[in-house]
């Protein structure tokens, strides 16, 4: 780590709170957001860091906003920055639902102007829903073995209509077998 | 704790320690969870909540979490699902992150990531399918699919077009 000097732990909770209160369109909108602010605004890890943090992240479990998040508070503060970064990213969401899920959908719920909006809201999540899979297949399936390995789990999580942690394990542990060349990136 | 205090919090946690490589990873899971294992919410509910979790800042899956919590147990549901969520990234990345970062380097590590990510694209498209029965119901809802499916295909628009494209449509075409 090319930082030496000790932010404070306040200073680490506005900067993710502004990350999570005025970013839209979830992680992959947030975290070109979440570089700006702490490589090029406050240069508190260089763009290399930041790199070798978008690797952890994205093969971590958990929501990328979040993972970075927490690996950049725990670069500045240890725990406590970690635990203040999960924070700050997470604190306006809950907030804002909150207040969406108390007080504004039950009082417009029923009217016919919202009904209309989710009438045509419904098709549009799933279409950006199919659209992630596509381009998630465009990024990471490579050749042939990535496509008809995505296609037999596809077959078998119809037909056994197993939970999909099953599916991912059962794709984790065909991997091992089948991927070591390499069928995705 | 209320039992339902407790299975909101181990199925969001699932959720949270399950989605590999974050955005829309999530969804098969909570519609698995909350749909088909507890039948907490209707497939069209949950897509009016991913709707609004789409159209509010913040990342996706914790900004559902919040509104589902609130749907079934108000404020405590609300912060125990956002916890449940959160909970797998502190806990792995706080206590295990050297270990898990040594970890993920190892060429096996990678193959099975790999397949992981197989089984993740094809539980992204299942997802899809199942939902796509709950919101395309008659015409202008299958058009409004067809439409933005084809733009997206074309050029990677931000979701929020997505969003305020559909809202409007729908307005538009609502059988009043």
């Amino acid at each position: 780590m090319n930082n030496t000097r000790k932010e404070s732990l306040l200073t680490i909770l506005f900067a993710f709170l502004k990350v999570g209160a005025f970013t839209f369109g979830g992680g992959y909108a947030i975290l070109p957001v979440i570089r700006q602010e702490v490589v090029f605004n406050r240069k508190w890890v260089s763009n290399d860091v930041f790199a070798d943090i978008l690797i952890i992240t994205q093969s971590m479990p958990g929501q990328l906003a979040l993972n970075s998040a927490i690996q950049i508070g725990m670069r500045l503060r240890g725990i406590s920055g970690g635990i203040i970064a999960a924070l700050g990213v997470t604190l306006p969401s809950v907030i804002i639902l909150l207040i969406i899920a108390a007080w504004l959908y039950p009082y417009y719920r029923d009217s016919q102007y919202v009904q209309a909006a989710f009438y045509g809201l419904r098709p549009a999540v799933v279409a950006l829903i199919a659209a992630a899979a596509i381009k998630m297949g465009k990024d990471i399936l490579h050749g042939i073995r990535g496509i008809i390995l995505c296609g037999i789990l596809l077959a078998a999580a119809i037909i056994s209509q197993a939970h999909p942690i099953l599916v991912l394990v059962a794709g984790g542990i065909a991997g091992l077998f089948f991927c070591r060349e390499g069928c995705c990136k | 704790m209320s039992p339902v205090i407790v299975s909101l919090f181990w199925s969001f946690f699932k959720v949270g320690l399950f989605t590999i490589g974050g955005g829309y990873a999530m969804i098969p899971l909570m519609e698995a969870e909350v749909i088909d294992t507890h039948g907490w919410l209707s497939a069209a509910e949950f897509l009016d909540i991913i709707a609004v979790a789409e159209m509010t800042p913040g990342p996706i899956s914790i900004n559902a979490a919040t509104f589902i919590g609130y749907r079934m147990a108000g404020v405590a549901g609300a912060l125990i699902t956002t916890l449940g969520v959160i909970a797998p990234s502190l806990i792995l990345l706080l206590l295990l992150a050297r270990v898990l970062f040594r970890l993920i380097q190892n060429p096996g590590a990678n193959s099975f990531l790999n397949g992981l990510r197989s089984a993740l694209i094809a539980l992204i498209l299942l997802a899809a399918f199942n939902l796509g029965q709950a919101a395309l119901i008659d015409f202008p809802t299958a058009a409004i699919f067809i439409l933005l499916f084809a733009a997206s295909l074309v050029k990677a628009f931000s979701p929020l077009y997505f969003i305020a494209a559909g809202a409007l449509l729908g307005l538009i075409f609502f059988p009043y």
